[in-house]
């Protein structure tokens, strides 16, 4: 199959799920981490089903064939360490989830819903993308020199 | 503001994350992460920066989709554009030197049992509890 293709239908299939599971609604996010108050739970059975899901068909999936069906190589991570970057970027991320309650993979499914928050979130979340990388690389680029 | 539970569309919903999780490593050997797959379209942009646009593509059309069929998607956001604004910056900045988010990290990491991703998706849950509980119980209330 088409590279393209496939990826606009696995694209598809998980803009469903976000939509499906209430992972794309801030309010609904934003009350599964609010336990002391207006808690929804819902957002556990989310992970935990993406979670099982995943967990069990990467297994089949490595298990069965040697090398993806359209590429050379899994792409794996192999950085394995546990250093600053890792511990201070995701304190950082949890609190920009916890003030907005959209995630980068709950947004983009629902910008094109028509609402006015869903573009300026993203196009926020982009500049500070852009600024990381930026510094990110000025950073390497001092080290190096 | 309060939402309903709605374990069925939950579990379903989740289990189709996954579902395109699984599908992405089978057919193109990538890591369904979101953050990775933004970032790749951003100038200066990956070179193999097709698929990642066409997955995005995909993952708007379906919610909008399911909308034009007659279907619901609940939306609510309880917060003001300042905080929308400098939550995004925030968001932005941290899954860039995190190295992802609760797609890349939280679903497809911990199915791998990378100890980064585990490590990282316990320290933004950690976080995200500890910002909702100040914005509605210290600064709110």
């Amino acid at each position: 199959m088409n590279r393209v293709v496939s990826a606009l239908v696995i694209g598809a299939i998980f803009g469903t799920g976000i939509a499906i599971s209430g992972m794309g609604n801030p309010a609904k996010v934003l009350n599964f981490f609010d336990i002391a108050g207006t808690w929804d739970p819902s957002l556990l059975l989310v992970m935990a089903s993406a979670l099982a899901v995943t967990a069990i068909g990467y297994r089949v999936v490595f298990a069965a064939r040697p090398k993806p069906v359209c590429a050379a190589t899994y792409d794996l991570p192999t950085n394995r360490r546990i250093d600053l970057p890792l511990l201070a970027g995701s304190s950082v991320f949890g609190i920009g989830w916890g003030m907005t309650g959209f995630c980068p993979g709950g947004a983009i499914p629902v910008l094109a819903l028509g609402n006015a928050e869903t573009p300026i979130f993203v196009a926020a979340m982009v500049t500070g993308i852009i600024i990381a990388r930026t510094l990110r690389q000025r950073a390497a680029q001092l080290a190096a020199a | 503001m309060e939402t309903e539970f709605t374990p069925i569309a939950s579990l379903v919903g989740g289990a189709l994350i996954g579902f395109s999780a699984v599908l992405l490593m089978a057919l193109h050997g990538k890591i369904a992460g979101m953050t990775a797959i933004v970032a790749g379209v951003l100038p200066p942009v990956s070179s193999d920066w097709g698929w990642r646009a066409a997955f995005l593509v995909g993952a708007m059309l379906a919610p909008a989709a399911i909308v034009a069929l007659g279907g619901g998607v609940p939306f609510a956001v309880p917060v003001s554009t300042v905080a929308l604004i400098a939550g995004g910056i925030i968001v932005g900045v941290g899954v860039t030197y995190g190295s992802g988010c609760t797609s890349g990290h939280g679903v497809c990491g911990i199915a791998r049992l990378s100890p980064r991703s585990i490590v990282a998706t316990v320290v933004f849950m950690a976080t995200t509890f500890a910002t909702v509980y100040i914005v509605r119980n210290v600064i709110g209330g």
